[in-house]
């Protein structure tokens, strides 16, 4: 598989190591109310699709970037690939 | 029809006239009592098991392909009973011994054979770990062996004691593991089940539960609607996708794990051996090929494939096991869908939902546990009460804290 980094074009997905669910992005807040449900649900739970998958790579063997690449889990076909910085900051609501 | 050796005799001397088909292919009913979703090897055995100890009746199994079409025709045939946990070696040593007598049990010859399987010591502390594995089984009354290396160089002189990186230091030996024919499981616990009256529905895919008040009311199939007062899913592999109909998400992800075989050897592997620290174990078949593998691709696939760096990895940790397979070549490669559960042990339970039960999880290792997955999920459909030693494969043991961390890995291994 070669996952197309969006700063260093194509590269081996050998040279990443792999962590998941991009929903991992998301970790909740330790101190709010029900934070034992919500970190059950973050820690073990997975939506585990047979399609389009959301996940992180880590480029371990690069630029030590975290990626999110969406890849098809029935082709392994890669989709497309961003940066998790610059998703993690979309979704907090813009570059800070 | 009865299997023997006076039978095959006669059908050898009339022409083979006699053997008919090994199962009925009958059209779904309206109903049933229990509904088994997924005809591979668990499924087949909790129908066989439900039928013949707790005596149901009205048992259909459902699956989406032809039987035996998922990870019991896809992994590397080896069954033992070498675990370490409490929550865990019981369940495992259980189904050794259904292993041990199930051909005779089902009178089909599933080619079980108790070969032993030795795991390599390569440091003091991992000596240390396996004398204390060797007595977690003990312990659960199975059966165990710590060798030294001298008694390993005597079973296997050809492998490579003086390794840089891992000498082999000694083993752990289990006798009565062994191998069995993967596909003559799946075939044996089918045809008992046909025998006992259950029906075996072939290319029926279930697309969705009928699901009311929190209770199971039938399945929806792309041969119908099939009502049923209970529904057992056992669809290791595809856990996650089948679950989510019923709207549940489980501490799971679907990973592929590779295996091989090689070409046709003249026979110089008796056992199994594994060599964990290289992620490689080997066994050979009956017909002389090498069989053996590794870990997974490691990251989330439906594909039944997986891809070139594992080959290559799986390859590097036969050569420096046993550089004498340098010049075999490889005959045919496949991958599996492992249901990888986020502490690496299986789901045996109750859901949420009345009258809905999941069988799942079993990661790398769902063919050793066949015939006791079989029972225990039978044991829990007809009964409820799940069987003693499958009582800690709780779904919600995540939540609650209570994980069988048998290796402290699931899902995301970090090997590679």
């Amino acid at each position: 598989m070669l996952i197309p980094h969006p700063l260093l074009g194509l590269r081996d997905a050998q040279e990443f190591t792999y962590l998941g669910d991009a929903s991992l992005l998301n970790r909740p807040d330790g101190m709010a109310e029900g934070a034992a449900e919500a970190f059950y649900d973050y820690v073990y739970l997975r939506d585990n699709p047979a399609g389009v998958h959301r996940e992180l790579w880590f480029h371990e063997q690069g630029d030590r970037s975290w990626l999110v690449v969406t890849r098809n889990t029935v082709t392994h076909e890669i989709l497309g690939a961003e940066l998790a910085r610059d998703v993690a900051l979309a979704a907090k609501g813009g570059a800070q | 029809m009865r299997f023997s050796g006076f039978r095959v005799i006669k059908e050898a001397l009339t022409g083979y006239k006699g053997w008919g088909s090994l199962w009925r292919t009958p059209e779904p009913q309206a109903s049933y009592d229990y509904v088994i979703v997924g005809g591979g090897g668990h499924g087949l055995a909790t129908a066989y098991h439900l039928a013949k100890v707790f005596g149901a009746k009205r048992i259909a199994v459902l699956e989406k392909g032809w039987l035996g079409s998922g990870n019991i025709g896809r992994n590397t045939t080896i069954i033992r009973s070498n675990y370490l946990l409490p929550g865990n070696e019981p369940f495992y040593e259980f189904s050794m011994k259904l292993w041990e007598n199930m051909e005779q049990e089902f009178n089909f010859n599933a080619m079980v054979s108790q070969r032993g399987i030795l795991n390599l010591i390569h440091t003091d502390a991992q000596r240390d770990a396996y004398r204390r594995r060797g007595n977690a089984m003990r312990f659960a009354g199975a059966d165990s062996e710590l060798l030294d290396r001298e008694q390993v160089r005597a079973m296997y002189p050809w492998l490579n004691f003086e390794n840089a990186r891992f000498p082999i230091k000694g083993g752990l030996l289990q006798r009565r593991a062994g191998t069995a024919r993967h596909d003559g499981v799946a075939w044996g616990y089918a045809r008992g089940a046909d025998l006992l009256g259950v029906d075996l529905i072939q290319n029926c895919e279930v697309t969705g539960f009928r699901i009311e008040n929190g209770r199971v009311l039938g399945v929806e199939t792309t041969r119908g609607y099939i009502g049923a007062k209970k529904v057992g899913v056992a669809v290791a592999g595809s856990s996650g996708r089948v679950m989510a109909k019923a709207g549940m998400r489980l501490p799971i992800e679907s990973h592929v794990l590779q295996a091989f075989v090689s070409e046709g050897l003249k026979p110089f592997i008796d056992g199994v051996i594994t060599f964990g620290a290289g992620h490689f174990y080997v066994s050979q078949s009956d017909k002389g090929g090498l069989v053996f593998g590794g870990d997974i691709d490691g990251y989330n696939s439906y594909a039944q494939r997986g891809n070139l760096p594992v080959i290559e990895d799986v390859a590097e940790g036969g050569m420096a096991l046993m550089p004498a397979i340098g010049r075999a070549r490889l005959l045919r490669a496949w991958g599996g869908i492992m249901d990888m559960s986020m502490d690496g042990s299986p789901i045996i339970d109750r859901t949420g939902i009345e009258g809905l039960y999941l069988n799942a999880g079993w990661c790398y290792g769902g063919f050793k546990a066949t015939p006791a997955s079989g029972y225990a999920f039978a044991q829990l459909l007809a009964t409820d009460a799940p069987h003693p030693t499958a009582a800690a494969y709780r779904l919600d043991r995540f939540a609650r804290g209570l994980v069988i961390d048998e290796k402290g890995m699931g899902a995301q291994p970090n090997l590679h």
